[in-house]
């Protein structure tokens, strides 16, 4: 029987000149009793804005979201949720964050401490009941998140990036945690939806992986993951679905033409920028060239190695595969001719080398270059650009976009940037 | 919003040290030798007149312009003052030790009972002119200013991070390098917010300062307050009304020109290295940043003032003995028999200013009618709490609401309660009301405010996490109120209601009399007290009274606020 069905889902915002700006289109998704459905996808993908559409949070703007034959419009009773950052009340002791969905269902109080009790029990958290917040460690507030999210028995727990705010270890004793109670049927919960954006967590918890595309967030494809728990990282089968899954995200599918991300086409004034500085850019370059790399890696291994998350890892191989210092396929990065000179040069000549490639590949640094050269007094306010981006993404885009070239421009030495007046320059501060 | 506790909550040390008492005798006996020198100077003084006023709204203009100008003065003071005071109780631990308590007794003090002691002693500076008029109005303005800039300024360099302070010393920067490099721009988007804050505070004693009679003697300056005074005196609706416009119109100025841009070129000070949030903008900063005419008029003495930041070349900063760690006999003994020759002497004579004519039935009188106000303003803020806290967490919950009422708040705080006399003296007199009830609502009129934008900040503070866990689980009604809103907004409200408590009792002394041309009407309170002594010209009870309302603030901050707000700190502050 299906928990919860999603149609076609649509949700966007309203753009500065007018336009809308859409970050979900065309969600397809049924959750089945006894499944846990990971969501996958980078910044920017509207997973966590899918989850907040489910929770009755917001309202979409086309689509429709049934749970067990009802529209979801509003907070509805039997889905629960466990956010990044806790969300604890500080005020209230842990039994009290505990008990406060409770109070809300209006229950005896008897009757809500008893559960409370049981919930505190049941995740580990025996003794503290009468500890704040601010006495916990992460993993502990975390704990407290999921008992109060678990206390009222909903039939759909939702957990947004539940392990990202935590340490590597803390984070994988909570998740065998879960998954052994999960296992032994100890939850009183009937199915799952988790978002995440580490590749490995979701393979290691989920049954079914949707794998989402950036600006808007689209489902890109679906992953069936049939390994038995407990799963082993080391297991070659879990090796497998790992590459699989990086070799789906870097393919061209993942990027849409709206817009999208830098890795399958050449850049256009309009493309959104990631904002990676020089130096992360030096350093992967300087990695990739030595050994054991050689000049090639496997993204997943590379990601083990510099303990850097999709959302880390990406950004900087695509910005480097937009600057023709690498090349992306198949879940491989390779360094091209140019970026293994890159990694020979010392400085100066790196600066150079940059400056050649951010003119020749980044449109939006040699238009801002050209605009420059031809005003009289080669200065122009920050707004003038900023403008003219607007036109393509949304204003927090087009800022993140306009500071990413800045900082790149800066580096290369193409033009100055004026923070307190908010003006490009030709001239650089002698 | 920024929001700064307007009295000390240094930590749970003892209640009272000896440092507070040590700074209440040292107020007392500068008021004293205030009083004191004011009395002999008085009858050599002639009457003093300026040109009458007109109510001629023609003439608000300027009057306007001559207030403004009182107002920016006293903040240029202000300023010194928290910059030299608040340093030297910063980096100074002796001196810390007394300037600290001194401070939180100093803004207990009434302000309008500053003006009138120091009136007739700075008439007497520059006798028959208008001049020394000036100076009292300045005094006093100052003095609604001054205080809780210079505490803001302290906390700040109290928390000056240890690394930068340490990069300084590493770099050997000079102390006023280090001052101005440091210090003022760490703690300048808090000065600047306090100095908002002031500046809207001081709009209620402009009015006073500007016409005051202290016994025989009358000062009206030309100035929107005195303006103000004339047309309650002579009953003019019209020229009040005229009044709040000029003020409305001065208060936009000044935000439009001063604070804004301040704000704007402040933000650059802001210690969190991410960028985040949209930086705030002033049109007037941006016409000056990008002109050239201003910038080639500010080259030269920018670079003066930067060479004022030069190390002088032969300093060596060695860690010498410095005289006070030497601790060394004979200069400790000097230092403390001095000071306790100093103390015995102020002692001696506040005693024998008091013992002259004012017996323990005056001393009752003060204590019963400071009771009087005290149950005012207690049953006033309750009253105003019960109001605010919902409508503030209303309004803070909903962004767009809270844009648009912020400003209009800030506005309704400057408000001074004597515009409102017309209509409170006509209600009381027409419905034959009680004044010792109805004149209440007075003292609470400007400083309900602060309830309100304090609230409305803890509610805009709320992250969206809690509120959305609170939506997920349901939470909903009295439930949401008593778990999750009220909770929140809990610490804001209390530094809010901090300062509308003390705003009160200042508030008082024009309050607990309201008049509205020859209807005068006065509550029984420790306000109306002070207010009548003004009138008569008694300086020992005007003393007395100020000791004795002082003594109330400081006794109620101490025992009450104090607790409640490092309560509130410890177990409602968010993060």
């Amino acid at each position: 029987m299906s928990l919860l069905d999603i149609h076609g889902l649509q949700q966007s915002f309203p753009r500065a000149d007018g336009g809308e700006h859409l970050v979900l289109d065309g969600v397809e998704l049924a959750l089945t009793e006894g499944q846990i459905v990971g969501l996958l996808g980078r910044t920017g993908s509207g997973k966590s804005t899918l989850l907040r559409l489910i929770a009755g949070l917001a309202r979409p703007s086309g689509g429709t979201i049934t749970y067990l034959g009802n529209p979801v419009n509003a907070p509805a009773p039997g889905i629960a949720m466990v956010f990044q950052s806790f969300a604890l009340f500080p005020w209230l002791t842990v039994l009290e964050n505990v008990q406060l969905g409770l109070e809300a269902l209006g229950l005896p109080e008897t009757e809500i401490r008893k559960r409370a009790l049981a919930a505190v029990d049941l995740i580990g958290l025996d003794g503290y009941e009468s500890a704040y917040p601010r006495e916990l460690s992460g993993g502990m507030r975390q704990r407290v998140g999921f008992a109060r999210a678990l206390v009222v028995h909903p039939n759909i727990l939702l957990m947004d990036e539940p392990f990202s705010a935590l340490d590597v270890l803390t984070a994988e004793t909570l998740r065998t945690d879960f998954l052994e109670l999960w296992g032994e049927g100890k939850l009183p919960i009937k199915g799952v939806i988790l978002v995440t954006h580490n590749i490995e967590e979701a393979v290691l918890m989920c049954d079914r992986i949707l794998l989402f595309s950036t600006n808007p967030g689209r489902i890109i494809s679906e992953i069936k993951v049939d390994l038995k728990q407990p799963r082993n990282r080391l297991d070659p089968q879990f090796r497998d679905l790992v590459e699989k899954i990086y070799v789906a995200m870097t393919s061209r599918k993942s990027a849409t033409p709206q817009a999208g991300t830098v890795a399958d086409r050449a850049a256009t004034i309009d493309t959104m920028l990631p904002r990676v500085s020089a130096n992360l850019l030096s350093g992967l370059v300087e990695t990739l060239a030595a050994a054991p790399f050689n000049g090639k890696a496997d993204l997943p291994v590379l990601a083990d190695e510099l303990h850097l998350e999709l959302d880390e890892l990406f950004p900087v191989s695509e910005s480097l595969q937009m600057l023709h210092f690498a090349e992306i396929e198949g879940g491989d990065i390779k360094l091209t001719d140019v970026g293994k000179q890159f990694a020979e040069f010392g400085m100066d000549d790196r600066k150079k080398l940059f400056q050649r490639q951010l003119l020749a590949y980044v449109p939006l640094a040699a238009h801002i270059r050209r605009v420059l050269q031809e005003r009289a007094n080669h200065a122009a306010p920050k707004s003038r650009f900023l403008d003219e981006l607007e036109d393509h993404m949304s204003t927090e885009d087009a800022e993140h976009t306009l500071r990413a070239v800045t900082a790149w421009g800066r580096y290369a030495e193409v033009f100055a940037y004026d923070d307190d007046s908010g003006a490009f320059s030709l001239e650089n501060p002698s | 919003m920024r929001v700064i506790v307007p009295i000390s909550v240094g930590g749970w040390a003892r209640l009272f040290s000896r440092w507070d008492v040590l700074a209440m005798l040292l107020i007392l006996g500068f008021l004293v030798f205030l009083a004191e020198a004011s009395r002999h100077l008085f009858e050599p003084l002639t009457e003093l007149r300026s040109q009458p006023l007109s109510l001629d709204p023609r003439n608000l203009p300027e009057y306007a312009a001559r207030t403004t100008l009182r107002m920016l003065i006293a903040m240029v003071l202000s300023l010194i003052f928290t910059f030299t005071y608040a340093t030297l109780a910063a980096r100074n631990k002796y001196a810390e030790k007394l300037l600290v308590p001194l401070l939180d007794i100093l803004q207990s003090v009434p302000i309008l009972g500053f003006i009138s002691i120091t009136v007739v002693f700075f008439m007497a500076l520059a006798p028959g002119r208008v001049l020394g008029a000036e100076f009292a109005a300045i005094f006093a303005i100052f003095t609604s200013q001054a205080w809780n800039m210079a505490f803001s300024f302290y906390q700040s360099l109290r928390t000056v991070p240890a690394e930068l302070e340490e990069a300084t010393r590493n770099f050997r920067l000079t102390p006023w390098m280090r001052f101005w490099r440091l210090d003022v721009p760490f703690a300048m988007p808090q000065l600047i917010w306090n100095m908002m804050m002031s500046m809207s505070g001081s709009w209620f004693f402009v009015v006073a300062s500007e016409s005051i009679s202290v016994g025989k003697t009358t000062v009206t300056l030309p100035g929107v307050g005195s303006y103000i005074a004339l047309a309650i005196e002579q009953r003019d609706l019209h020229a009040v009304l005229w009044a709040i416009a000029a003020m409305l119109v001065v208060i936009l100025i000044y935000d439009q020109v001063l604070f804004r841009p301040l704000v704007a070129w402040a933000d650059r000070f802001r210690f969190e290295q991410e960028p985040g949030g949209i930086p705030p903008r002033s049109w007037v900063f941006d016409v000056l940043r990008r002109s050239g005419f201003v910038e080639g008029l500010v080259r030269p003495f920018a670079a003066w003032w930067r060479s004022t930041m030069r190390p002088q070349p032969n300093v060596v900063a060695a860690p010498g003995k410095s005289l006070l760690k030497e601790r060394n006999g004979w200069l400790m003994y000097l230092m403390a028999s001095l000071a306790i020759i100093l103390i015995a002497f102020v002692l001696w004579r506040v005693v024998s200013f008091f013992s002259h004519d004012i017996g323990l039935a005056d001393v009752a009188t003060t204590l019963l009618l400071g009771l009087a106000t005290l149950a005012r303003v207690v049953v006033l803020i309750a009253i105003a709490s019960v109001i605010w806290v919902p409508i503030g967490v209303w309004v803070g919950t909903r962004p767009r609401a809270a844009e648009l009422v912020q400003p209009i708040a800030q506005f309704l705080a400057a408000f001074p309660a004597n515009l409102l006399f017309p209509i409170v003296v006509s209600i009381i007199v027409a419905w034959k009301l009680s004044p010792n009830i109805w004149l209440s609502p007075l003292m609470i009129l400007g400083t309900q405010w602060y309830i309100l934008f304090n609230v409305i900040a803890g509610a805009v503070a709320i992250p969206a996490e809690l509120r959305a866990c609170g939506a997920n689980l349901r939470v909903r009604g009295w439930l949401w109120w008593r778990r999750i809103a009220l909770p929140a907004v809990f610490p804001y409200y209390v530094t809010g209601a901090i300062t509308a408590s003390g705003g009160s009792w200042n508030a008082s002394i024009v309050a607990e009399v309201a008049s509205w041309g020859d209807v005068h009407l006065h509550a029984d309170g420790l306000g109306a007290y002070i207010a009548h002594q003004t009138d008569v010209g008694d300086f020992h009870r005007i003393v007395l009274g100020i000791a004795v309302m002082s003594l109330f603030v400081v006794i109620i901050n101490r025992l009450f606020w104090r607790p409640l707000y490092l309560y509130a700190e410890r177990k409602f502050r968010l993060g």
